[in-house]
């Protein structure tokens, strides 16, 4: 079995990496009774016995004494990096493996990427090493930041590059929140469109999310659960947005429900490589199955169900219900439509008690309703993983590579134009060492290359499907 | 003679398992319905080609087990260990811990040359535990990239190490609606392979197994381990011993040969297919009866008709009346085509199979001009009966029954490479556009072949 290394960059990335690392402790917990660490803990946790003094001795088999996180937090403020290290996970990261500053990035990019780039590259290669020679085989990193800001966007992007060159062979996962429409941070769309250009170049598949789409769901999670309309209680650890700081504080801050629905994407994402299924999905087929050219690698994503119902009795109807829920718009975790524009390809990750004809039904069922590009009509790749999320009896995680991820991407770029046909804080950016107008509008034709690639297959939408005519044998 | 058995892959480490625990409970139930002497000697014969005996009594599987990651192979093993009755050999396994990929071109180019050494190396120990090898038989998916891309290797490896020895390889052909997305790919690059290297190729569609799970055997919610179970009762019913021509207390020796020899009489045509009959849920079976003279009717219709299940057979399709051109000669408009065969060979196992009339299956109508109908029908017995069935028939065919899918599938995989969708995660190892040409230029001559029978 394979490890993985989660790379938090700043505040968002950092938050979010607390409320993964929060539930994947909560879901081995639930699933390994006898505290033995075994390969699907040590895809994410070291076992170190801390009284070993130095290093903190790594053991691989046996009981598990203290659970370490492979991961590595960088943050240029120290504000959210120290809160999590007093917090109730504080003894699940290992301190060396932190690089922090004071002054932050000023939500500026220029200054994440080139200057605290350059200043930190040394260690940030150093820990990053550390974190793969823990490793038995390293199969891939995953990288959590936002956009919009400076230090996930800036100094998260330039990360891209040193992993990519350093260690070729691992994958490299982007988490990515984009900022929505009415995002406080004037600069963002600078910030995203140049970190764009980053992540078209460097990364191997992306995985866009919006504040927004994350919003508009935990209110309709509320709306349930306050209604009281069904007659029902809802499960409350089943909640998509749960989790153990959640239960406490009735009245939790927005964001810690919104990440945590992140939280268990990237636990989905990853269960049916860690636990066992009768199709097995590891996270190097991800890449192969939905990315049919190198550029086109960015995944909208939808989790199903948000909630489980107390009633133990799971009809059907409810399951065929969760798979029908994974294509509407409502579940999506970025603003996008899947089902009115064109799929290129699309997993079905489902966890829990479902068998292949439960996944078969729904796909015959749903296809007719979904447009797949000419060369991959029976575009599906599908795994079944026998161990549900905490929770929940089954869920299903959809990834969809499909062009309804376009109008993100052309708003960001309207957005984009509106500040710099002004040269609207240009300077802060122009007067950071390295960077010039030409960085500007290098990234913003990498972002038009790529819509006119989605416009090129959306073009072939209502393109009747044209057989290519196949070889001729001479008898 | 024994049969070393490879699995591959993650299907073929499932499928592996419940083979090999549907012949060992065959072999040790009490249902035989035969005479004690017979009923040993069946046992003594299949003990022979799939099982060695350790130490301490206890049966171990002719057999070697090949993942790229772990999961899979652990659980296998447990299973066979938790029966308590047979098991695999202590140091039958192979395991890395990062997989294909879903990539043929990993799986070929990159795990095998790397791992060449230490697979064959198992391989051979299990032939050595062989007092006489019959060859190989390699189970594996086509969809995926271990069992497709490792298993190509292999079985390319099989063939330069053991040119004696006999391969075949159990197919399995991936649902029709994904369940990988490069399954066409894999699926091409691993039959043009195999096609070069293999002696036979058993092909099983999971589509077809599925419909026999729903409309025979009564499952609600049909999970793998149903499949599985389905196919490896339908290859239980081929491998398990039968009459050798000395009489009923001898039982053929060398099952792959015998095979061989009956079905492939000619290299450009090795896709063979099975149905068996009757198919029904254990609950069912102790309620019903059966002639022969009525299984075999229906069995044959399956052949003509190319019905993949015992439900919804089309009467209608006849063989064409001796002297005239075959019915629709398999055009792809015309509903009523018949099914010409190569060769036939159909196995029977139970009570009274000696005295079943088979006169339906010699008529030359069926075959071929190359083969006189005496050779290209060939019939074993028993009168064992098969996993508490109290008559079973088992039909293996090299006929046009593959021929409609493998076009589709070159169809899918040739749309797509057209545009050129997905091809750079195979150059990445070394699998060139060549190499897809390649694969494509046999196939559509194999397809051909079949079409022109």
């Amino acid at each position: 079995m394979t490890q993985s290394v989660v790379v938090q960059v700043g505040q968002c990335g950092n938050q979010i990496g607390c409320c993964f690392w929060d539930l994947a402790l909560r879901e081995h917990a639930a699933v390994n009774q006898k505290g033995i660490y075994d390969e699907a803990i040590s895809s994410f946790f070291r076992n170190v016995d801390t009284r070993v003094i130095g290093d903190g001795g790594s053991i691989s088999k046996g009981k598990i004494r203290s659970l370490k996180a492979r991961a590595v937090l960088i943050d240029m403020e120290e504000g959210v990096v120290n809160e999590i290290l007093q917090g109730p996970l504080r003894d699940v990261f290992d301190s060396k493996q932190l690089i922090t500053d004071v002054s932050g990035s000023g939500n500026n990019w220029a200054v994440g990427h080139n200057v605290f780039g350059s200043l930190y590259q040394e260690q940030i290669l150093e820990k990053l090493r550390k974190s793969a020679e823990q490793c038995d085989c390293l199969q891939c990193f995953f990288i959590i930041h936002s956009m919009g800001g400076g230090t996930g966007s800036g100094l998260g992007t330039f990360l891209l590059k040193v992993l990519k060159d350093e260690f070729p062979e691992v994958y490299r996962f982007v988490t990515s929140v984009y900022p929505s429409g009415e995002d406080d941070v004037i600069t963002s769309p600078y910030n995203s469109i140049l970190a764009m250009k980053e992540l078209n170049e460097h990364a191997d598949c992306v995985l866009p999310i919006d504040n927004q789409s994350l919003f508009d769901i935990i209110s309709k999670i509320d709306v349930i659960v306050n209604s009281g309309k069904l007659g029902k209680t809802v499960k409350p650890k089943s909640l998509v947005t749960s989790s153990a700081r959640a239960l406490k504080n009735r009245q939790e801050k927005p964001f810690d429900a919104m990440n945590n629905i992140v939280a268990n994407l990237l636990l989905n994402l990853t269960s049916s490589a860690r636990f066992e299924g009768s199709l097995n999905m590891d996270l190097n087929e991800i890449s192969m199955n939905l990315v049919p050219f190198p550029q086109l690698h960015y995944l909208v994503s939808s989790l199903t169900p948000l909630y489980t119902l107390a009633d133990v009795n799971i009809p059907p109807r409810r399951l065929d219900q969760m798979f029908s829920d994974a294509f509407s718009k409502d579940h999506q975790l970025i603003q996008a439509d899947p089902k009115h524009s064109l799929y290129l390809a699309c997993a079905l990750m489902v966890r829990g008690n479902v068998q292949i004809s439960d996944l078969r039904r729904n796909i015959e069922r749903l296809k007719p309703s979904l447009q797949f590009v000419s060369w991959n009509q029976e575009g599906w790749k599908t795994s079944l993983c026998s161990v549900p999320p905490v929770g929940h009896s089954h869920s299903l995680l959809a990834l969809a590579n499909n062009t309804c991820v376009k109008p993100t991407f052309v708003e960001l770029r309207e957005r984009f134009m509106r500040l710099y046909k002004k040269k609207a804080h240009l300077h802060h950016y122009l007067q950071v060492e390295g960077m010039e107008e030409s960085s500007f509008t290098e990234a913003v034709s990498s972002l038009s290359a790529l819509i006119q690639e989605y416009n090129q297959l959306d073009a072939t939408k209502s393109m009747p499907v044209q057989d290519f005519p196949r070889l001729s044998i001479a008898m | 003679m024994s049969i070393v058995t490879v699995q591959l892959g993650q299907c073929g480490n499932q499928i592996g398992f419940e083979v090999f625990d549907v012949l060992f409970s065959d072999s040790y139930c009490s249902q035989g319905l035969c005479s004690k002497k017979e009923n040993e000697a069946y046992q003594a014969s299949c003990k022979e080609r799939f099982f060695s005996e350790e130490e301490n009594g206890v049966l171990a599987a002719r057999a070697v087990l090949v993942d790229m990651e772990p999961k899979v192979i652990n659980q296998t093993l447990s299973k066979a260990a938790q029966s308590g009755r047979w098991k695999y050999g202590q140091h039958a396994c192979f395991c890395q811990k990062q997989g294909s990929g879903n990539n043929w071109a990993y799986g070929y180019s990159v795990h095998g040359p790397r791992h060449e050494e230490s697979i064959m190396n198992l391989i051979q120990k299990q032939v050595e535990k062989c007092d006489s090898l019959s060859g190989f038989f390699i189970i594996m998916s086509m969809a995926g990239g271990t069992g497709s891309g490792l298993g190509a290797f292999v079985t390319q490896n099989l063939q330069d190490q053991y040119p004696n020895s006999l391969k075949m390889n159990q197919i399995i052909w991936p649902y029709g609606t994904g369940e990988v997305i490069v399954q066409n790919y894999n699926s091409i690059l691993t039959l043009s392979h195999l096609y070069r290297s293999s002696d036979a190729l058993l092909v099983h569609e999971n589509d077809a197994i599925h419909k026999i799970c729903v409309k025979r055997m009564n499952i609600k919610q049909i999970s793998f381990s149903n499949i599985n179970q389905v196919l490896a009762h339908q290859l239980g019913s081929i491998f398990q011993p039968t009459y050798s021509a000395e009489g009923s207390f001898h039982c053929r020796r060398n099952p792959l040969g015998d095979l061989m020899e009956d079905l492939v009489p000619h290299p450009e045509f090795k896709m063979l297919g099975v149905r068996n009959i009757p198919q029904m849920s254990e609950n069912s079976l102790a309620y019903s009866t059966f002639t022969w003279a009525g299984l075999l009717k229906h069995l044959r219709q399956m052949l003509i008709s190319n019905a993949k299940m015992e439900e919804g057979i089309n009467w209608q399709v006849r063989p064409p009346l001796s002297g005239l051109p075959a019915l629709g000669k398999m055009s792809f408009n015309k509903e009523l085509h018949f099914n010409t065969s190569i060769a036939n060979l159909v196995i029977l196992r139970g009570k009274d199979a000696q005295s079943a009339d088979l006169a339906g299956f010699k008529d030359p109508a069926l075959y071929t001009s190359w083969l006189e109908p005496d050779n290209a029908f060939n019939v074993w017995k028993t009168q064992r009966a098969f996993n508490k069935y109290e008559k079973s028939a088992a039909l293996v065919s090299n006929s046009q029954f593959l021929v409609k899918p493998l076009d589709v599938i070159v169809g899918k995989a040739w749309n797509m490479f057209a545009s050129k969708a997905y091809i750079h995660q195979y150059t990445k190892f070394g699998i060139e556009e060549e190499d897809f040409l390649d694969s494509f230029t046999l196939l559509e001559q194999v397809i051909t072949s079949y079409y022109n029978l």
